[in-house]
This record gives structure tokens, C-alpha cells and sequence, in this order.
């Protein structure tokens, strides 16, 4: 049986409480909205990119525990690494929440928090929101003004 | 059958809950407490037994065949119009149309009845409580015929404001399209009092029963609407079946909405001409099962009785509004002084869909979410809400236990 200690770590409980990298971004080169429908979680991502390596990172929004620290989790996880690392991690990401319970998954440091998703199959949306909005970021680059 | 039950006593739950099959089960190893009730109500064995009965002794299809299984197929379709008709007290079966739910009811007057006369400058009336089915369809219309969306608003209780609406109500109103019940504050309507305002200035009105008309009695007649729609999966019956009521002679005036067989009266390739009433508006092979499972339905609801199910559900959601409000950190949504079977709230740091889970784990289901009705939660200032929506199966124990539950969601999130 699934277990609610499982979805509800620690570090996702800390996470949704105190978010990372909460807050706008005024010189963001790439940005995104994510939104799921379901349950109207709803998140703005900040990237600054430059040399192809994402050299900040943040998000604003509002959601549910398990979007929030995700997001959360994820800013602090992409911050620093390049383009195609970051994309490298959105497929293991990606990976590891849609391995089905009971099989091993690889072991993504802090990431691993949100393994216990995959027992709670409505809810694997919720923390894949933050990563689908980086996808769309990466390819949404925000036209500067020059005006 | 139940016989003698819901009397003045009251009613005798435990003995309905006995009708209920799905009630008896278990979620992640904890009894079923069954709470979203507004999104859908669960199934009596009556019901259950007349769609498997259809099924091995009748099944044909209705107004076709000569032969014998087609002639009672169609006899138990038109008997389920009847059960109908008289469960909402319309005039004839003329004025009952089947359709697949409340929201193809809705279209149907959209696209038929309202859409042919908007012009620019038009305008459609509904509530800010309204279901996104008694938005859109409107949008849809109003759309390219330059007609607009009025709304009428809702005090912070969430009770409609009903000098608003009147004011709204104004020369270019083609109709007036407001919910009887509210999915996601449970605020009852006065939809008699709307149809009189509305009949002042010649406004049509169109009344959403599709919460009301399992909680309480809903009577066309003494209504005076012009149409109103319903859905049978919220009456305990099937899913797939809905009901449309048209004054005959709104219906009569109206083009059809679907085209196809079983709707006209002859076709050629130069003109097909139109069947009678309800027929006109029954395009194709209908829902029959989900007819019939509506009449065992409504079979079911009047034999508890709408009054004693009315009481116990008021009784219910006001023991409910006390055991949530005594949850530390939580807040009703929609506190209007008339309401009843829905309790819909907020908590304090935890999202609506995380309380939502963490309840679930304890086998206690509620809904979660905005409830399709978005500019409610707009108006609130809130994402979500969410909701524990009661029907005549729920007891004092099962509240018990959601509040428990919501205990472990503060304790998890402490």
C-alpha cells in the first residue's frame, strides 16, 4: 500500500514551506508558464542563459506541496549546468516518476524526494509541471526590448 | 423497493445504504466515505438492475422495429420520458427531451433557441456561481453575433445578489441562464423568484437543476421556466443521460440542434421536414439503458422521498460546517444562509489538492480543484477550494471521519 510518508518527505514538506529561488527574475533571458488544468497549479520560470549555461534560475506561482517543491527542487538542481546537462536531468527526471512503483530508480541526490509520486499516479503531473515549464523555457526566449 | 422509509422520523439510512453496493467497499484498505456526491452520486441496486434487465430481456433499438423486442424497447424509453415528466412535474412528455447531460441541454437551447435571435448588442444573463457549462455555451453563441455576457453577482456569502440581477435585466436580455443550486458553494437560488423578475421584462429564463434536482424538489410548473436541464448521474442514475424541459411552445418555435435519423418526419435530398416533439430534438439512437436506469432512479428518490432526503441533507451539511470549521486553520468557502449538501473550504498552507490525497489515503473521497467553476474561485481569491458535497446515503459518522482525516493533513504539514 502506498504511503503517505512516501509523497510527503521532509524535503518536499521544506521545500513547499520555504521555496528556493522564489521570486521574479528582472533580467531573465528565457521564461515559461506552466499550468496544469486539473488542479490549476500554476508556476512562472526565470532562466538566464548565457554561454549555454543556465546561470540563474527561479520561479513564482502557486500550487500544491508537490508542484511547489518541484519547481523548488528543481531550481536549485538546474542552476550552474549546462543547456544539455539540464536536459539530461529533465530525462531523468522524467524517468524516475514514471518507473512504476516497486522498481528501482536511479538516484538523483535530492531529486529522489519525489520518487514517492509514482504511487500516487494523479499526482505525477503535479511534479512534472516545474521540469515541462523548463522544456518550454529552454525554447522561449524572451525578446528584449529596445525600445 | 423501499417502502415506509423517510418518513417523518426521518430517514433510515443505514437501511439505503444497504441499496448502495459501491458503499460497502473498501479504499486503500479503509471503509468507503463517499463525499463528492456533486460530481457524481453513487448507484442503487435498483438502477444497476434495471440497465443489466434492459440489456438480457429488451434490448433493441426504440421507434424502429415492428418486432416485439424493438415495440417494448420503445415502451420502457417512453415510460422513462413519463417517469420524467412527472418527477419534474412538466406538462407533457412533448416538453421532455433526452439528451446525453445537462451541458448538451444547455447547447441545445444555446445554439437553438438563443443563438438564431442574438444581434449585436445582444445580451445573455447568467450568475458569477455558475458551472463552466452555463458559461461557455453562452460564450460560444455570443461569439460572432456580437452579443455579450452579463453577470450577476454574488455577495461575499456567496448568495446571489438578487437586485443585481434585476438590474440586469434589461431590453436587449435574450436570456437569463442561472443555476438553481451551486456546484461549488452549494447556494440554493431562488429560481422562483428569478423566473418572476426575469417574466417582467419578457426575458426567457433557463434554469440549471443539475445540483437541485437531487436535493430537493424541483417543480417546472411552479417555476414558470422556460427551459431548465438536468443530468441522470447526479440523481443516482446512470451516466450518458440528461434531461432537457422546454415549455412546448418555446420547443415548438425552435429549429433542431442535431441532425440525423429518429429526428425527422420524412427526407429527401431536396428537404427533410421535421418530427413532432420530443422527437425533433433526439437526433440518432439515444441512451436508452441510461433511460431506464433513470427511471429506476427516480423510482429510487421518490420512494425515500425528497423532503426527508432534504432534511437529512441539511441537517448533515450544517453538523458538517461545524466539524470543518472546528479543524484548526480552515475556512468555509460559501456561507450563504441558503444552502445545503456542499461544504466547500480552504486550509491554511496546505493546498486544496494535497488535502485532497492525504484524505484519500484515509478512504475518505472529496473534490479538489477550481469544480469547473473558475470565476467562482476568482471571486474568492482563491485557486481551489475543496469540497465535501453530501447526498441521502451520508451519515454523521463519515463527517466524523473527514474530520479526522483533515487532522492528519494539518499533522503532516504541522
Amino acid at each position: 500500500m502506498s504511503d503517505l510518508s512516501d509523497l510527503y518527505q521532509e524535503v518536499i514538506l521544506d521545500h513547499n514551506r520555504r521555496p528556493r529561488n522564489f521570486h521574479p527574475l528582472a533580467d531573465a533571458s528565457h521564461t515559461a508558464e506552466g499550468y496544469n488544468p486539473l488542479c490549476g497549479d500554476r508556476l512562472t520560470l526565470y532562466l538566464r542563459i548565457a554561454d549555454g549555461i543556465v546561470s540563474d534560475v527561479s520561479f513564482e506561482g502557486a500550487g500544491c506541496a508537490i508542484s511547489k517543491a518541484s519547481a523548488s527542487l528543481m531550481t536549485d538542481a538546474v542552476k550552474g549546468k549546462s543547456l544539455a546537462e539540464a536536459q539530461a536531468l529533465f530525462d531523468r527526471f522524467h524517468r524516475m516518476v514514471t518507473t512504476p512503483p516497486g522498481q528501482s530508480v536511479e538516484d538523483l541526490g535530492k531529486l529522489s524526494a519525489l520518487a514517492g509520486v509514482r504511487e500516487f499516479p494523479v499526482r505525477v503531473k503535479c511534479a512534472s509541471l516545474a521540469w515541462h515549464t523548463l522544456k518550454a523555457a529552454f525554447g522561449n526566449e524572451r525578446r528584449t526590448s529596445t525600445e | 423497493m423501499i417502502e415506509g422509509v423517510g418518513v417523518r422520523a426521518g430517514l433510515d439510512v443505514a437501511r439505503i445504504r444497504a441499496d448502495f453496493p459501491i458503499l460497502a467497499r473498501t479504499v486503500h484498505g479503509k471503509p468507503l466515505v463517499y463525499l463528492d456526491n456533486a460530481a457524481t452520486t453513487q448507484k442503487p441496486q435498483a438502477v444497476l438492475d434495471a440497465i443489466a434487465r434492459y440489456f438480457k430481456e429488451t434490448n433493441a433499438n426504440v421507434h424502429r422495429g415492428v418486432h416485439e423486442l424493438s415495440a417494448r424497447a420503445t415502451d420502457q424509453y417512453e415510460a422513462a420520458r413519463e417517469r420524467v415528466r412527472a418527477y419534474f412535474n412538466a406538462a407533457s412528455t412533448r416538453e421532455i427531451v433526452f439528451t446525453r447531460n445537462a451541458t448538451e441541454g444547455i447547447n441545445l437551447v444555446a445554439h437553438s433557441f438563443v443563438r438564431p435571435m442574438l444581434r449585436e448588442g445582444d445580451e445573455v444573463l447568467v450568475s458569477a456561481m455558475e458551472h463552466h457549462s452555463n458559461i461557455v455555451p453562452w460564450q460560444i453563441v455570443c461569439e460572432g453575433t456580437g452579443a455579450r455576457l452579463r453577470v450577476a453577482p454574488i455577495d461575499d456569502a456567496g448568495t446571489l445578489r438578487l437586485d443585481e440581477f434585476e438590474r440586469l435585466l434589461g431590453p436587449r436580455t435574450r436570456i437569463a441562464a442561472i443555476t438553481h443550486m451551486s456546484n461549488a458553494l452549494g447556494t440554493i437560488t431562488p429560481a422562483r423568484e428569478i423566473v418572476r423578475l426575469a417574466r417582467q421584462k419578457n426575458v426567457p429564463v433557463l434554469i440549471d437543476a443539475s445540483q437541485a434536482a437531487y436535493h430537493m424538489r424541483v417543480d417546472v410548473q411552479a417555476l414558470d421556466c422556460d427551459f431548465l436541464v438536468a443530468t441522470g448521474h447526479k440523481l443516482y442514475g446512470p451516466t450518458g443521460i440528461g434531461v432537457l424541459y422546454g415549455k412546448e411552445s418555446r420547443l415548438e418555435a425552435m429549429p433542431p440542434f442535431l441532425g440525423g435519423g429518429d429526428m425527422i418526419s420524412s427526407v429527401t435530398f431536396e428537404k427533410s421536414t421535421w418530427n413532432v416533439l420530443p422527437y425533433k430534438f433526439e437526433a440518432g439512437t439515444p441512451h436508452i439503458a441510461g433511460a431506464i436506469g433513470l427511471h429506476a432512479a427516480l423510482d429510487y428518490i421518490d420512494g425515500i422521498g425528497l423532503t426527508a432526503i432534504a432534511a437529512h441533507e441539511r441537517e448533515l451539511t450544517a453538523y458538517a460546517s461545524d466539524v470543518l470549521r472546528a479543524v484548526p486553520g480552515v475556512r468555509l468557502i460559501g456561507t450563504s444562509p441558503e444552502k445545503s449538501s456542499i461544504v466547500s473550504f480552504v486550509m491554511d498552507g496546505v493546498h486544496p489538492h494535497d488535502i485532497g490525497t492525504i484524505v484519500d489515503q484515509e478512504g475518505v473521497a472529496i473534490r479538489t480543484g477550481h469544480h469547473c467553476a473558475q470565476p467562482v474561485m476568482e471571486r474568492f481569491g482563491v485557486p481551489a477550494t475543496a469540497r465535501a458535497s453530501i447526498a441521502m446515503y451520508n451519515t454523521r459518522e463519515e463527517i466524523d471521519r473527514l474530520g479526522r482525516a483533515l487532522v492528519k493533513v494539518r499533522e503532516v504539514f504541522a
